[in-house]
């Protein structure tokens, strides 16, 4: 057994912007592809929570995260850690560390790499542990689950609405189980003014994209060598290459010059979901890691304020979790493209993304819930857990001390049901109920197992719902208010089972 | 359901009623003065008279000075109770729970709720601080999934259900239109309620009840002391509540055809008053018509129909004010509105008027007569499955 990257997931939102569309509204702008987006309901966290479900999903699973690590240039709190939210909606241990890498794109790289550096063969020892020796204490390699997230959107018109896309990767990085060791790593670091946005504000900046071309490819060269040589291979024994970076002009400038066998250049699937900036380099090497063999060499090249590169090879081990994720029904990227719905409206688009102020229903706004109130039920509200009573079997949801069939009191062993798919017992349309994106599904689950629960209904229209169809949950945002953002679960069509034929083959 | 029931200990004596409506120009005390003081004066005595006051009220104030107040009360006890749509009817059953246990001789019930100060659509809850898990589904979604179940266990097809829906609105508007204090005083067409936009599901605007103001108040001594204030005082037969476990929200048996908690508090009133068929014994029933597939359910949980039928007897017009049963001759929530904590004595109102025929002759039902002579009250609280319910029997004869 050995270290690196034991699982994988990725996570494309279900809506899709046909890039088109801008311009039939604006008048100028748009172009080909589509670019994936977000739900109204979605932020970084719950990209996050989704990806990182679908890295739990095969593999050494929850029990096993000792670290959680979660990296977004857009993360929904400052101050507050946004980790503990996908800790929690994981159902990860207590014991497990949870940590936001906030700020720049590049920290998504750098979490990824700490990830895997704490992980694999180059654990760094500490002052008396020599290397490889530890598998107690401080200097012990760490089971970590990274999560790399982001949500980008620009101002109406701009090339970044139209080239950026909405998505999230997750690699559980383990010092044993293992099917891609990290086994080298080049960096390269300078300082300059590219791509900038000052705290509080919701669209970048960027400099004139020929200044940081220039400086860009030296870097990624030199990075990418380092990380070559580090690896103790030439560019002629790399099977699989990724190369991204939010400096579309430069990442092609280093494409084109860097030495790889023809073929090897991994798909680049920004005209499919567009440019997924901090996810992107996260997804994309998802998608290799898919479509990989055994005894591979994966090199990542990331352009962001400088350039991060590291080489991973892969093994036999591979072939299992290749299996392992098919019998778990896990969504690769190319599954998740291709499920993709892109008949979003522009105006749909803006008004998700607060960029255009719509009439609300005449209803009371939401209240802000209670700090304490959620943390009594972060069990349910966040790691969706029932309670199923042990006298008698009933599944409750939410989970209660007094059982409803067999009226016996505090006889209740908890539940997680976030993986249990259920069918539409019945369903309403609320014009009336406050969202973002009315009218309010309203749908009654009766799930596998037992246990009925009345929820929303996202990533779906009124008018393809039926009685019967097939769910599976996702968490949400469910509403913002007074700053607080309200989590929780939600229904959605169980992919590759209803009837909008909409849905990817499988899909946990 | 162990429950005794204090079947003609009490009587009511007097009653008054405000109209219900957008009442931009009138507050909470307006209202409850005006209901109060007119149920005191129908009783032949001064608000100040009575002894003991219970206030049905949901969100239109808190405590017993809500009604002490405006009224300038001599420090007398109000209890002020709250539950749900039944808030109103809660004040009136525990009111004569007061007189009948011998601790009062005279006692008011009044019910006030002010709902249209909030500039919202639709009722607004109150509720403890909450985790943010609840759905937040509106009223007419949570009662909108009656419609299509009931269509669907019992083969109706969906037009004709939507049908059925409308002709419970029909009628409803065709009884408020011959109503002085009703929100709504106009008859609606078919075609208008059936194209009506839609609020949730399959209920259009006009399967909604409105959102209103208004006031309504009785006043309830011992039935053995009725006669020294009122020549036809109204002898409560039966009072029947119970709050479900909630069982409908997280029961896989639950079908949405039913309200379990109404049945149990049929079969309790029923047992109460004696009653072994509500359809041909009752002369008219006042039942909670907040969304129209509401009443189609509730003639069969009432026991109006058999199971699968009410929606045949709707279309054959056995509910209307001139049918086998009248159902809400006086408009019902369809007509007044929902003002929460009134509706309960509004509906009791319309059996004080229509069993001592003192309706209105364009609106008196012709089923009260020698031998029935018993009207029933009914309050729905909450959602299907999950809530509370009320029913009242009273009537003009002691036994």
């Amino acid at each position: 057994m050995s270290g690196g990257i034991a699982a994988w997931g990725a996570y494309l939102p279900y809506w899709r912007l046909q890039r088109s569309a801008i311009g039939a509204v604006l008048g100028s702008g748009g172009g080909r592809g589509t670019r994936a987006v977000a739900s109204y309901d979605e932020d970084t966290t719950t990209l996050g929570v989704e990806a990182g479900r679908r890295a739990l999903a095969a593999g050494p699973g929850a029990g096993a995260v000792q670290d959680l690590v979660l990296s977004t240039p857009d993360p929904a709190y400052l101050d507050k850690t946004s980790a503990t939210t996908v800790h929690a909606a994981l159902g990860l241990g207590r014991a497990c560390g949870a940590y936001d890498f906030a700020g720049s794109s590049r920290s998504a790289i750098g979490s990824l790499l700490q990830a895997l550096a704490l992980s694999g063969p180059g654990v760094p020892p500490g002052p008396d542990v020599p290397a490889g020796s530890g598998t107690r204490g401080a200097a012990a390699g760490r089971t970590t689950l990274a999560v790399v997230s982001d949500l980008r959107t620009g101002l109406a018109g701009s090339a970044e609405e139209r080239d950026s896309g909405d998505g999230a990767a997750a690699f559980l990085c383990a010092p044993e189980g293992g099917v891609a060791q990290l086994v080298g790593r080049g960096a390269a670091s300078d300082e300059f003014l590219d791509r900038w946005r000052v705290p509080g504000e919701t669209d970048s900046h960027v400099w004139e994209e020929r200044f940081g071309e220039e400086l860009y490819v030296p870097l990624a060269r030199e990075a990418f060598a380092a990380a070559l040589k580090d690896a103790g291979i030439s560019e002629g024994d790399v099977d699989h290459a990724v190369v991204t970076g939010l400096h579309a002009r430069a990442v092609k400038a280093v494409t084109k010059g860097l030495g790889v066998s023809e073929g090897v250049l991994a798909p680049d699937l920004s005209g499919m979901v567009g440019n997924l900036g901090a996810a992107h380099a996260g997804v994309a090497l998802c998608d290799v890691l898919e479509r990989a063999e055994p005894d591979q060499v994966i090199a990542v090249l990331s352009l962001a304020d400088g350039a991060d590169a590291f080489v991973l090879r892969t093994d036999e081990a591979l072939v299992a979790a290749h299996r392992a994720r098919a019998e778990a029904g896990i969504p690769s990227v190319a599954d998740q493209i291709a499920a993709g719905r892109d008949d979003l409206s522009y105006a749909g688009f803006l008004t998700w993304r607060g960029q255009m102020h719509r009439e609300p229903p005449r209803r009371p706004d939401p209240e802000r819930p209670g700090a304490p109130t959620v943390h009594r039920s972060e069990a349910w509200k966040y790691a969706f857990a029932a309670s199923r009573c042990t006298a008698c079997g009933f599944r409750h949801m939410p989970p209660t001390r007094a059982c409803l069939n067999c009226r016996a009191i505090d006889h209740m062993q908890a539940e997680r049901l976030a993986d249990v798919p259920g069918t539409v017992a019945t369903f309403t349309i609320d014009h009336l109920a406050f969202s973002l994106s009315p009218p309010v599904i309203g749908v009654i689950i009766d799930f596998d197992g037992g246990g009925r629960f009345r929820c929303e209904m996202t990533d779906a229209r009124p008018d393809e719902l039926s009685i019967g169809d097939r769910v599976s949950m996702t968490f949400r945002r469910v509403w913002t208010a007074q700053g607080v953002h309200n989590y929780f679960w939600k229904a959605r069509p169980l992919a590759g089972a209803g009837a909008t034929g909409h849905g990817s083959e499988n899909e946990t | 359901m162990a429950s005794s029931g204090i079947r003609d200990q009490v009587a009511i004596i007097g009653m008054g009623c405000t109209r219900f409506g957008e009442l931009w120009d009138k507050g909470v005390d307006d209202l409850l003065t005006e209901a109060a003081t007119e149920a005191a004066a129908s009783a032949s005595m001064s608000i100040h008279d009575i002894d003991a006051f219970w206030l049905g009220t949901m969100t239109s104030g808190v405590c017993g000075v809500t009604l002490s107040k405006p009224l300038k009360l001599d420090y007398k006890p109000v209890t002020r109770v709250e539950n749900y749509c039944a808030t109103g009817s809660e004040a009136f059953r525990n009111a004569c729970y007061a007189v009948a246990s011998g601790a009062y001789d005279i006692a008011m019930a009044v019910g006030v709720e002010k709902l249209k100060d909030t500039g919202y659509s639709g009722l607004t809850g109150i509720r403890a601080v909450g985790d943010g898990t609840d759905p937040g589904l509106s009223s007419p979604a949570a009662f909108s999934f009656l419609a299509p179940s009931y269509a669907h266990k019992y083969g109706v097809d969906k037009d004709q259900l939507k049908e059925v829906m409308s002709r419970i609105a029909y009628k409803n508007h065709q009884n408020g239109a011959r109503n002085p204090r009703a929100q709504f005083q106009k008859e609606v067409p078919m075609e208008t309620i059936a194209r009506a936009p839609l609020v949730a599901g399959d209920l259009g605007v006009f399967d909604c009840s409105g959102v209103s103001d208004g006031s309504a108040a009785a006043v309830i001594v011992r039935a053995d002391d009725a006669p020294r204030y009122c020549a036809n005082p109204l002898y409560v037969k039966a009072l029947s509540f119970v709050a479900g476990p909630a069982a409908g929200p997280i029961d896989p048996a639950y079908d949405y055809t039913t309200f379990e908690e109404v049945v149990r508090t049929a079969e309790d009133a029923y047992a109460q008053a004696g009653i072994t068929d509500p359809r041909s014994q009752l002369a008219m029933a006042e039942v909670h018509d907040c969304f129209t597939p509401t009443e189609l359910v509730l003639m069969e949980d009432l026991g109006f129909a058999e199971r699968g039928t009410a929606w045949k007897e709707v279309l054959e017009g056995t509910f209307d004010r001139d049918g086998d049963l009248p159902v809400n001759p006086d408009g019902g929530l369809k007509s007044f509105g929902h003002p929460i904590g009134a509706s309960g004595l509004r509906m009791l109102f319309e059996c004080w008027l229509q069993l001592r025929g003192e309706a209105p002759p364009e609106r008196q039902i012709n089923t009260v007569g020698p031998g029935r002579t018993l009207g029933l009250t009914h309050n729905l609280g909450g959602a299907p499955g999950e809530g509370v319910s009320f029913v009242g029997i009273v009537g003009t004869e002691r036994d």
